[in-house]
């Protein structure tokens, strides 16, 4: 984990493309992110861990029951829609009611970006697993995206735990590694990140600092 | 309106001069060698036209040195310093793929009459 990680929940708006200084085309996915408000300080010496925990989106009042009202109430913000907790070692440095925005990451810099991606409902083993099924021809019948094989006969006489199979995919917290901020727009609250993010327009998606990369080749330098 | 159509927006070009499949342009492009940048021509019939908003292209068709070269470039591309209309074609498709086939001055294309009133 970086020493510093910095959080910011935001909204997907979708995917467009830019142009940039090079006037090659960038393909970018549009974050409206933030603002979001430091609701709770996360401290070793009481919570054992260090981290802060942010809210963000509005919400109708009369949808948030009375602990959660009082745990804003508590940090003295309007109630938010979502939360998260991002561990970070400098969380002292943050305060509570604090307000976070889009400036919190410069153009340039690589984000990790968490988000639920898209439901696939039921899929068979050639879209979830990337199995690549039987053959087209040679006599396969009625069995072109089968998986084939799941195991032995007699010996071991069941089929594995584990085994990749057919069933649910997507709706699962995904996160992609490593994306670069390719500009932000502090007026509109944007954030243009190239290349895609996990989920659908208008879904949650957490930006954080690249958990990989950066530091370590400082500290070996 | 679409999201992001305030974004996009700040890409779009408003100088290009309107043009379809069949027209014959001079696209002045913007070549950059090392350090210093110039202007290319590059002329030719468009035989396509495809997508829409800022990822619209559009795709120029020459015959160099009896070779068939073709160039797609984004319509709102800043590589295009400008482009010229040569000449207002008169064609009954919009993708005049057919031209790939043809030599010489099978290849040529029609100039469009305009209309006399207007």
């Amino acid at each position: 984990m970086p020493t510093n990680t910095k959080g910011l929940l935001g909204e997907k708006l979708g995917m467009t493309q830019v142009f940039d200084e090079n006037n090659r085309i960038v393909p970018v996915t549009v974050i409206k992110a933030g603002p979001c408000v430091v609701t709770q300080i996360r401290t070793p010496d009481k919570d054992g861990y260090s981290a802060v925990q942010l809210g963000f989106g509005a919400v109708d009042p009369r949808r948030v029951n009375k602990p959660e009202g009082g745990h804003f109430a508590k940090a003295g913000v309007t109630p938010r829609r979502y939360m998260v907790e991002v561990r970070t070692r400098d969380a002292s440095s943050y305060e509570i009611g604090q307000e976070l925005t889009v400036e919190t990451f410069a153009a340039g810099t690589t984000v990790d970006v968490v988000g639920t991606s898209k439901g696939k409902g039921t899929a068979g083993v050639m879209k979830r697993h990337g199995f690549h099924g039987l053959g087209a021809g040679h006599g396969t019948q009625r069995k072109h995206r089968s998986p084939g094989s799941i195991g032995g006969c007699a010996s071991p006489g069941r089929v594995f735990k584990g085994l990749k199979m057919a069933g649910r995919m997507g709706n699962v917290r995904t996160t992609t590694l490593s994306l670069t901020v390719h500009r932000v727009d502090v007026e509109k609250g944007l954030l243009l990140i190239k290349g895609a993010v996990p989920g659908p327009a208008g879904g949650l998606v957490l930006v954080r600092t690249a958990v990989k990369g950066g530091p370590i080749a400082e500290v070996s330098a | 309106m679409n999201t992001l159509d305030a974004l996009d927006n700040e890409s779009l070009r408003s100088d290009i001069p309107s043009f379809r499949p069949g027209d014959t342009l001079k696209v002045h492009v913007r070549v950059v060698e090392g350090t210093r940048s110039r202007i290319q021509i590059f002329q030719g019939v468009v035989i396509r036209r495809q997508g829409a908003g800022v990822r619209e292209t559009f795709t120029v068709r020459k015959v160099s040195f009896g070779v068939g070269v073709e160039r797609t470039f984004p319509v709102h591309t800043p590589v295009v310093d400008r482009i010229e209309i040569v000449t207002r074609g008169d064609v009954r498709r919009a993708k005049l793929y057919y031209l790939r086939d043809l030599r010489g001055k099978a290849a040529k294309i029609k100039e469009k009459r305009e209309p006399a009133h207007r």
